[in-house]
């Protein structure tokens, strides 16, 4: 199974990216093969809908679980559809929070904000 | 002639300055383009005569014809379709209607949804005809339901007074877009200034003439007034910091309809803007 995380570097030994829809890169970590890939996330400079746009090419490259600190509504209505499970990422580097994904001892993703986008955040 | 009443911030006197401009006249239209939070009303209190629903087309699908083939999310600027193995997801929020998913889909999978974004009210408050247009809560732009206000306007011989939004953006461009002159309110403070002076850039560019009405002045600096001297701007009139209009504006009186003072001013500034726009 392939276990998506946001990451701002080509590094499993980089922390977390904050954000999901806008992270300029995805590890991309096969649990079979313990191969790990980077992609280009096309959605980072999106005007709108990065959220979803990140999903959709997450979607595509079938991947099965999300590893990430915050999620917006559309982007989780999108990975929900696909059934992609989305955990909450830890302090942690990529590598680490894929071992705690392993230990089962990292959480499901509750909190699903409102979007930043018109939506009262800094946009306007 | 069509006066636009507009200001950088909320709460500088748009909504006083539209309502008393609009009934101190012999007849008027007062339109109210705050469709966010639509206020005239309050004071006006108009008598509605008609409410029309204002909606804005979103994309549907049938999936029995629907190929997968990605063409309409592909095609979407603003990211607002998502293909999964056996759905497409479409976000309305997120959708800005131009139609090209609909246009693209070779299955012709995707038809034209309406959806209500809000609604506009035509009323009559004396000799004041009203149209206002509210917002639903939740909805991302206004600017339908502006287009729409501004398509109804009389032809511009009558008196139409239109309050815009605060702010300089998309929803006020809309607004004074068919506007003869632009009114801007102003506070004197040095926040109202930088307000002030956001506003008087816009309808510069949009090259209308403007003059400023000076609200809520005190003795002492007015950095309003102050920027208007720099810039060569008009000032109309000055509206005092006034607890007699406090009262008035708190218990939803038209200033002018309840006060010779008010009737006055407002009888004057009309006046003045009339000539100006004539020039």
């Amino acid at each position: 199974m392939k276990v998506i995380v946001p990451v701002e570097s080509k590094s499993l030994d980089a922390p977390v990216c904050p954000s999901f829809g806008r992270t300029p890169l995805y590890a991309s970590y096969d649990t079979e093969t313990g191969n790990h890939e980077f992609l280009d996330n096309s959605a980072a400079a999106a005007q709108g809908g990065a959220g979803i746009k990140a999903s959709q090419m997450l979607v595509d490259h079938e991947a099965a679980v999300v590893i990430t600190y915050r999620c917006g509504e559309n982007a989780a209505q999108v990975l929900d559809a696909a059934n992609i499970m989305i955990y909450k990422a830890e302090d942690a580097t990529v590598a680490e929070n894929i071992e705690k994904l392993k230990n089962g001892s990292l959480e499901v993703l509750l909190k699903i904000h409102p979007g930043l986008h018109n939506h009262g955040g800094n946009k306007r | 002639m069509r006066i636009a009443v507009l200001s950088g911030k909320g709460g500088t006197g748009k909504t006083f300055v539209s309502v008393n401009l609009a009934c101190v006249a012999d007849e008027a239209v007062y339109v109210d383009c705050d469709v966010e939070e639509p206020n005239g009303h309050l004071f006006l209190k108009p008598e509605i005569t008609k409410k029309e629903s204002i909606g804005v087309f979103v994309p549907e699908v049938d999936m029995s014809k629907c190929t997968a083939c990605r063409k309409c999310v592909d095609f979407c600027q603003y990211n607002a379709l998502a293909l999964l193995k056996d759905n497409l997801l479409i976000f309305n929020e997120v959708c800005h209607s131009c139609g090209g998913c609909i246009l693209f889909c070779p299955e012709h999978a995707l038809t034209k949804k309406e959806r209500e974004i809000g609604y506009i009210e035509a009323g009559k408050s004396k000799k004041v005809s009203t149209l206002s247009g509210c917002l639903h809560m939740g909805e991302v732009s206004g600017v339908p339901i502006i287009k729409k206000l501004i398509d109804k306007m009389p032809p511009n011989d009558a008196i139409t007074v239109v309050d815009c939004p605060p702010g300089s953006a998309c929803v006020v461009m809309e607004s004074i877009r068919e506007a003869d002159y632009c009114v801007l309110v102003a506070e004197p403070t040095l926040f109202g200034a930088h307000n002030l002076a956001m506003v008087y850039e816009l309808t510069q560019l949009f090259r209308k003439p403007i003059g400023v009405v000076l609200n809520k002045c005190l003795k002492g600096d007015n950095p309003s007034q102050a920027f208007c001297k720099e810039n060569q701007i008009k000032v109309l009139t000055k509206i005092p910091y006034d607890e007699e209009l406090a009262k008035l504006n708190s218990e939803g009186f038209v200033a002018v309809r309840a006060s010779e003072k008010y009737h006055e001013i407002f009888f004057e500034l009309l006046k003045q803007i009339e000539q100006e726009g004539l020039q």
